[in-house]
């Protein structure tokens, strides 16, 4: 009953980090995919400059720990005269990558699709780009859905790892809590309870995302 | 004038030569079939006509551009060029109408309306316009067929390729798109056709082309290259096909 009258007292705290939390997952998400198009499209169909670019990009994100990235950004640039807010440092290393994982997920889409659908754009006059815009991409990203949703759900967790650079995103604030009131079992299970509903309504809105989009013979009813 | 104009094409994937030197012409309204064992460069030679495979070397006339000059327009040159693929190749994401409809606005620059107005044309001249709505997944395989046809058609080509159209098919499905062939054929399309169909072409084509490891060994019309094949290899090669069939030449 005690823990209950603490959590209404912190429970403005509380709403303020699941908000954070949200916010920092969605931008991420969404800014991560308008990127890793670009990226993508770089890896498999750019020139030998915007390709080395591409994939040095992806190595370098997925090369190293997020939270080495976080230290970078927070601690590291302010050394080079660059300071920047706890909230913005986490999204620029959340945003990198994102764009970085989500290239690699579309790639998967690509390679999922045949040589044929290239030609038989080719031999009704459309241009390489056409193409890849009216034929590959569309096929490409309907098969990257259930990878992407995947990405999304990685990154609401991720963003707990803010908390180390000073983000008061909804990890910080059970934290917070539970330094004041001694409340540790109950604040953390309420929290996990918290981001598994997050989860839960991200892979429920892809769930619904997918249907929207569905087209018969892009599913796995073939293979049933 | 021929309509199209093949000279000494030469086309090599690594080591391996699939087309060495082949020089044939076409005149308008003449259909004419390619047969020959696999991997002799039949749809090699297809494709090189659409530059999907550009030759390494020859040249390809279209009446009177240059396909393989290098300074030609292949989007331009390519509608002019319909191809028909073994597993149809329709966008699997996109409506049969739409299918149709894509090149025309894409590339050909039409309304969407007048587009999908003409697409449904040519669904219809294939018997599908009841299936414009239906994505590839939801049409057997004769239909999808029938639908790369007018995807092809569409775009008022010059000149058909047809790469094995039947060759991936259930034998109850191929008789619907032979019809479809035979149609055109009658209608004086210029076709030219990779299919081991004999029947259709016997009832079509207007000489037949017998390729093997990447030559043309013998072309003559289907009543000489029936019933008395100059060389060894096509005699041979026929009777496989008869036997294979179960029809007497």
């Amino acid at each position: 009953m005690k823990f209950f009258l603490k959590l209404y007292a912190y429970l403005p705290d509380l709403g303020y980090g699941l908000w954070l939390t949200i916010a920092l997952t969605l931008i991420a998400a969404a800014i991560g995919f308008i990127a890793s198009v670009p990226l993508v499209l770089g890896v498999l169909y750019g020139n030998r400059f915007f390709r080395a670019l591409a994939r040095g990009f992806i190595t370098l994100v997925r090369g190293t720990p997020l939270l080495v990235q976080l230290f970078f950004i927070y601690y590291g640039l302010p050394a080079l005269g660059v300071k920047i807010q706890p909230f913005v440092a986490a999204l620029i290393g959340f945003i990198l990558n994102s764009a970085a994982y989500q290239a690699e997920y579309l790639k998967g889409g690509f390679l999922a699709i045949t040589t044929e659908q290239m030609e038989a754009a080719y031999a009704i006059g459309l241009t390489k780009w056409q193409a890849i815009r009216e034929i590959i991409f569309p096929q490409a990203f309907r098969f990257s859905i259930p990878a992407l949703s995947n990405e999304i759900i990685y990154l609401v967790k991720y963003t707990s790892v803010a908390y180390i650079i000073q983000v008061p995103e909804l990890l910080s604030q059970a934290k917070f809590f539970a330094s004041d009131t001694f409340f540790h079992l109950e604040i953390y299970l309420l929290i996990g309870a918290i981001y598994l509903i997050l989860i839960w309504i991200v892979s429920k809105l892809t769930d619904l995302l997918e249907k929207r989009l569905y087209i018969p013979g892009f599913d796995i009813s073939h293979l049933k | 004038m021929p309509l199209l104009r093949v000279e000494q094409v030469r086309k090599s994937f690594g080591k391996n030569t699939v087309l060495d030197g082949v020089s044939f012409s076409m005149e308008k309204g003449e259909v004419k079939v390619i047969i020959g064992p696999s991997g002799t460069g039949k749809s090699t030679l297809l494709r090189c006509i659409n530059m999907l495979a550009p030759p390494d070397s020859g040249h390809i006339w279209l009446e009177n551009t240059e396909v393989t000059n290098p300074r030609t327009d292949l989007q331009q040159i390519r509608q002019k060029i319909g191809m028909v693929f073994q597993h149809f190749a329709l966008f699997k994401h996109l409506r049969a109408l739409d299918n149709v409809a894509l090149g025309l606005i894409k590339v050909k620059g039409l309304p969407k309306a007048q587009a999908q107005a003409k697409a449904m044309n040519y669904l219809a001249k294939v018997g599908l316009d009841k299936h414009a709505d239906k994505y590839p997944a939801q049409l057997s395989g004769g239909q999808q067929q029938r639908v790369g046809i007018a995807r092809a058609l569409a775009m008022d080509p010059l000149l058909m390729l047809f790469d094995e159209p039947t060759s991936a098919l259930d034998p109850e499905l191929i008789g619907e798109v032979l019809q479809v062939m035979q149609n055109l054929a009658k209608e004086g399309m210029t076709m030219l056709c990779v299919t081991h169909e004999m029947g259709f072409a016997k009832s079509v084509a207007h000489e037949i082309i017998f390729m093997e490891n990447g030559h043309i060994l013998e072309a003559n019309t289907p009543q000489q290259m029936f019933s008395n094949p100059q060389n060894e290899r096509t005699r041979s090669f026929l009777h496989k096909i008869a036997e294979l069939y179960g029809e007497t030449l």
